[in-house]
């Protein structure tokens, strides 16, 4: 019983701060609606899509990329998870979740359900917008995709707590931004199927293949229609498992030997 | 009397800094504890050792009976703690911050009302209960950090440097009120560089470049000599 009322106060109050953050809910919006509506106007006339699986005929480039933004959507999320840990880390939240008396991993299991269920929320509005905007999916597509934005939530959420346990200020953030969410992004099949990128650049594609978040938005397109990609699915679980452990590892008392701040605690 | 805390050999560096050099030490169930050391002396160190965010090697760590390195959830479970930095959601009332954290350590519905109650009215801070964190000064801030950390029962209460940035005033009501919880039985582990937070009947642990050079009932420790002027000669003015 005590995980469980714990579990259920984490992941509360991650949901209450979101919401009070409107600035970030409006900027998890307006970042995936503005590919949407403007880059994807913009790209349509340069690139040609062949027919490729899971789509049986020709689609916009906007119907294409929708998996993709849904995974933009839940990457940010889950760098905004990770700053919001290490923010947790400076204010002193974090000591006090971690000498509750559960066990270290459970504790970062709920704070990462909890970050996942904040990007959830997000992605189900996104999509909302996308289809008032036309982008319709049959609605079993829907439903598919839940369980696979779940775990692509999951899987980048706990890419995101890896980092923040390393990442020992605010300041150093920036960095994540350029050799993380960048990379990732770009180095996927979000905005540009991978054919496409072997006929002009097959390193870059090779890297794509590697890129976790490729099998994540790969995952998403396909439930999208119904169909269970299951090298993908193997691929995010995979990497959520290592992802995870490696946060696990981070948080670790014996890991923590930056000096007392690094514990949160002052010189004294 | 039985120990509510019981250190043995304890050890830890910061890379090639040693921070805590064999230091051995118990806290008797009830008792207010002082540990006494000028800025860097190895208190908050010490004190993330005792809650288990850093893990000492070598070095023995036992909370009421229970080892904390090798059963850590029975030795936190009776731990309060308030560290030195405030730990608190200033957006949030005094009743929403102790709500969560009675929920980490598994309280929640009207047991955990009720001893929210109980801990507020107990520290004086029972008429602040729904005021938004951000809207009270910083004794009241402290006074409700630490009746959260007293929500659990612990047996053993930390507390590191908890009156620094207060006013005399403030600073006054809180040592006060820490005084008070050991005739409940709850001991007290006070961290502090600050001489005249201590009470004649307190224990105390001196530490001083990481090592305690001196540890006992205040007056046996002091020789009868005031505090101040003893612990500055004891730390060579560092203080």
């Amino acid at each position: 019983m005590t995980p469980l009322i714990a579990a259920r106060a984490i992941i509360a109050r991650e949901f209450a701060r979101f919401i009070t953050q409107r600035e970030r809910f409006l900027a998890a919006l307006v970042r995936p609606l503005v590919w949407l509506f403007v880059f994807a106007a913009g790209f349509r006339a340069a690139l040609g899509l062949s027919i490729i699986p899971p789509y049986q005929t020709y689609i916009t480039y906007e119907t294409y990329i929708l998996p993709g933004l849904c995974g933009m959507v839940l990457l940010f999320s889950g760098m905004q998870s990770s700053l919001s840990l290490v923010h947790d880390r400076e204010n002193g939240a974090m000591r006090l979740l971690l000498t509750a008396p559960l066990p270290r991993w459970f504790l970062l299991g709920a704070k990462l359900l909890a970050g996942a269920a904040t990007g959830l929320a997000q992605v189900v509005v996104f999509l909302a917008i996308a289809w008032i905007y036309g982008l319709k999916l049959k609605w079993f597509g829907y439903l598919a995709m839940l369980p696979a934005l779940l775990l692509a939530a999951l899987m980048l959420g706990a890419l995101g707590l890896a980092l923040s346990s390393r990442i020992r200020q605010l300041e150093n953030f920036a960095g994540v931004m350029n050799f993380v969410i960048f990379p990732m992004f770009f180095m996927s099949t979000a905005l540009y199927p991978l054919w496409k990128m072997q006929e002009n650049a097959p390193i870059l594609a090779s890297l794509c293949r590697a890129n976790p978040f490729t099998h994540a938005v790969e995952l998403i397109r396909f439930a999208a229609y119904g169909q269970l990609n299951l090298a993908a699915l193997g691929w995010t679980v995979m990497a959520t498992g290592v992802f995870f452990a490696a946060a696990v590892w981070g948080f670790e008392p014996a890991r923590t030997r930056g000096g007392p701040r690094g514990t949160g605690g002052a010189q004294g | 009397m039985a120990d509510a805390v019981r250190v043995t050999g304890l050890s830890h560096d910061w890379g090639a800094k040693p921070a805590l050099r064999s230091v051995s030490f118990a806290v008797p169930a009830g008792r207010f504890c002082a540990l006494l050391g000028p800025n860097g002396a190895g208190k908050s160190t010490l004190m993330a050792v005792l809650t288990g965010l850093i893990r000492p090697r070598p070095g023995v760590v036992h909370v009421g009976g229970a080892d904390l390195a090798r059963t850590p959830r029975a030795a936190l479970a009776q731990i309060g703690v308030v560290f030195q930095q405030p730990t608190l959601d200033l957006e949030l009332s005094v009743r929403a911050n102790m709500r969560y954290f009675a929920a980490l350590h598994g309280l929640a519905g009207r047991a955990a009302a009720s001893r929210i109650d109980a801990c507020l009215e107990r520290l004086g801070m029972a008429e602040r209960a729904d005021e938004k964190l951000r809207a009270l000064n910083g004794g009241h801030r402290r006074r409700m950090e630490i009746a959260r950390a007293l929500l659990h029962r612990p047996c053993l209460l930390l507390l590191d440097e908890p009156t620094v940035g207060l006013d005399a005033a403030a600073r006054g009501a809180i040592t006060d009120h820490v005084h008070d919880l050991c005739d409940d039985g709850i001991s007290v582990l006070w961290a502090t560089h600050l001489s005249d937070e201590l009470r004649t009947t307190d224990d105390l642990i001196l530490l001083h470049h990481g090592q305690i050079r001196a540890q006992g009932p205040l007056a046996q420790v002091t020789g009868g000599a005031p505090v101040a002027p003893w612990f500055l000669a004891q730390t060579g003015g560092a203080a």
